[in-house]
């Protein structure tokens, strides 16, 4: 089986589908630094030009899944797992699409195995 | 000393044009306090057309803003400083309240820095000048400087009021006109803010407005209207908005985070004096607010012959932060400031276990008693190597990463291994080694023998992916106002060209 460094939770899938309805195409960028750093931004795939030097992790609903080449080095013995959090309340400052609708996508992580 | 909960309204509005103006769409979301998980108030989900209405409202009020004399902003800043300091307690209260930090930090440090932030630059506008320059005996060149127009402010959630004041005082010193989009995590206490000093504030110059970043931080940005944008929050988003800036050609100021050393030489430990006890608490200032800063010194380098001594300080240091109820001004932890954040620390906490670090002290959530709803996380300590993840991502919590180094190089070489560059903390007794040190690091401050200090007088930002720009000191001033060049010749004679 293909290594698959990127894959999302039904719930996480869910909300990509609910987005794309209303937003159309959509990419996800692992964003790191201050305060909601370290999570993933979903944006409008017309809106974002992902960095031409960024590595591409895989697909999760469809959606491109894209990481800063210096983050990767450290991620690069980690699957992300894509989920989603509900967040009524207390959401970030970041321009991640989800959070209007009063979600945050989260990366979980787990180490890669030696056969993968 | 236990403070109480004050009485808020039941629903905020948008603070536009110097009015309280509801939201288009009449939708709000709920503001739950970190402290205790419970309801503070209810809070407007802005929608575009509300951004508009803020733009406009700015637009109008720079018609006469820009007209104010240096001595008329002056005095409205010095305005501003004197009614934030006269309820002062009213702001710290909130500020804990909507962020989860402590009482006593707000109360010593996010307050009273806020007040002086806008003193400051009521002060240095008063001194300063543009420049002459005398290029022969007919022409004279004069640089005069001129705001920017309306600037959008976008405001991080861990220093809610200082952040705001770090942003809202050079503008407004400048003439600028602002729209300020505070963190949907933390809104409340910017509108506090705004009720406090309305009084004092020409209409429409300082304009609040709320909701989710996704939506209406982009209408913002992109608002043909908006002269500049300021950020602080992380890098992705920084990107996008340094993206949004290039459709209108305007400047961006990003404040994008860190992973900041804080390196102990063996010096440190050369007597058991006061010096020695300053270093301890330098290094355990990485629980302050609750470890959600910018600038934490969340990477600990210390040399290898002084390891075993100095840890076992800083661990009793550790094990005597009392966290529990951060009202109580005793407390010396608080929150964290959402329930996101509390489980994002508790991932990475996992993640250094699973990457082979040693924990030494902490690694799990604290049961609060008193508000078991509410976000707290136990100050947690690391040992492992600067290839762990946990030593190169940015947690902003309270987790601290410590490893040895056994010389000057190798520090030089781990604190610089990052691919951020904010803060950096040097403790020595030896002032060469210091030197060395302070020169070698990668970084927009390097604090020397003390950390966490922000006077106003100083300047900070990032190398590397830590962002664009400086905040505080008086050159930030540059970054709100354009120079305009009056170049003017005193002589009758045409230059005889045509």
């Amino acid at each position: 089986m293909a290594l698959q460094r990127v894959v999302a939770t039904p719930e996480a899938l869910n909300v990509i589908e609910l987005l794309k309805k209303e937003y159309g195409e959509l990419v996800f960028n692992q964003s790191g630094g201050c305060c909601d750093g370290t999570a993933p931004m979903c944006y409008e795939k017309k809106d974002f030009h992902v960095p031409s030097r960024n590595v591409k992790l895989g697909e999760v609903g469809g959606c491109e899944f894209f990481i800063d080449p210096d983050q990767f080095e450290y991620f690069r013995y980690c699957q992300i797992i894509l989920d989603v959090k509900e967040e009524k309340s207390a959401f970030g400052n970041s321009f991640s699409l989800e959070i209007d609708e009063g979600y945050q996508f989260i990366t979980l992580s787990r180490l890669l195995q030696s056969d993968e | 000393m236990v403070y109480s909960k004050p009485v808020y309204q039941s629903q905020y509005e948008n603070f536009i044009g110097g009015e309280w103006i509801a939201p288009i769409n009449g939708e709000y979301f709920d503001n739950l306090s970190p402290v205790d998980g419970e309801l503070l108030t209810k809070i407007p989900r802005s929608s575009t057309a509300d951004v508009d209405a803020a733009v406009t409202a700015a637009k109008k009020a720079f018609e006469s803003y820009k007209h104010f004399s240096v001595i008329q902003r002056s005095d409205m800043l010095n305005k501003i400083a004197d009614k934030i300091e006269a309820n002062l307690e009213f702001l710290a209260i909130s500020e804990t309240l909507d962020n989860g930090k402590a009482v006593r930090e707000t109360l010593a440090a996010d307050l009273p820095l806020v007040v002086d932030h806008f003193r400051y630059f009521a002060a240095v506008i008063r001194s300063e000048a543009g420049s002459v320059a005398d290029l022969d005996e007919n022409t004279i060149s004069q640089e005069i400087y001129e705001p920017l127009g309306v600037v959008a402010q976008i405001i991080p959630w861990n220093f809610p009021l200082l952040m705001a004041a770090w942003k809202i005082a050079p503008a407004l010193a400048a003439g600028n006109c602002v729209v300020i989009k505070p963190a949907s995590a933390t809104p409340l206490s910017i509108l506090l803010l705004m009720e406090t000093i309305q009084e004092v504030l020409p209409k429409g110059v300082v304009n609040v407005i709320n909701g989710a970043g996704g939506k209406i931080g982009k209408h913002l940005s992109t608002h043909p209207d908006i002269k500049k944008v300021g950020f602080t929050g992380e890098t992705t988003t920084g990107q996008l908005i340094m993206q949004y800036a290039t459709e209108n050609i305007i400047p961006s100021t990003l404040e994008l985070g860190g992973k900041s050393p804080n390196i102990f030489f063996p010096s440190v430990m050369a007597q058991d004096d006061d010096f020695l006890d300053k270093a301890i608490e330098g290094l355990v200032l990485f629980a302050f607010n609750s470890g959600e800063v910018c600038t934490c010194p969340s990477r600990a380098l210390i040399h290898e012959s002084i390891y075993e001594p100095f840890m076992k300080r800083v661990l009793e240091r550790v094990k005597a932060i009392s966290q529990e109820n951060p009202l109580d001004a005793s407390t010396k932890m608080g929150a964290q400031a959402s329930l996101n954040q509390k489980e994002k620390i508790l991932e990475y906490i996992r993640i250094g276990k699973e990457e082979g670090a040693q924990c030494l002290i902490g690694g799990e959530a604290y049961e609060n008693k008193t508000y078991p709803k509410g976000n707290y996380i136990q100050p947690t300590i690391f040992k492992g190597h600067n290839k762990m993840r946990i030593f190169q991502e940015e947690i902003f919590g309270p987790v601290l990463c410590v490893t040895t180094f056994k010389d000057e190089a190798e520090a030089l070489s781990i604190a610089n291994d990052t691919i951020y560059g904010l803060g950096s903390g040097v403790w020595s007794r030896d002032m060469h080694e210091v030197h060395r040190m302070s020169r070698g690091i990668e970084a927009g401050r390097v604090w020397v023998n003390c950390y966490h200090l922000y006077p106003s007088h100083a300047s900070f930002g990032g190398y590397k992916k830590s962002g664009i720009g400086r905040e505080t000191h008086m050159m930030m001033l540059n970054a709100y106002r354009h120079t305009k060049n009056i170049l003017t010749s005193f002589t009758q004679k045409p230059l005889g060209f045509f």
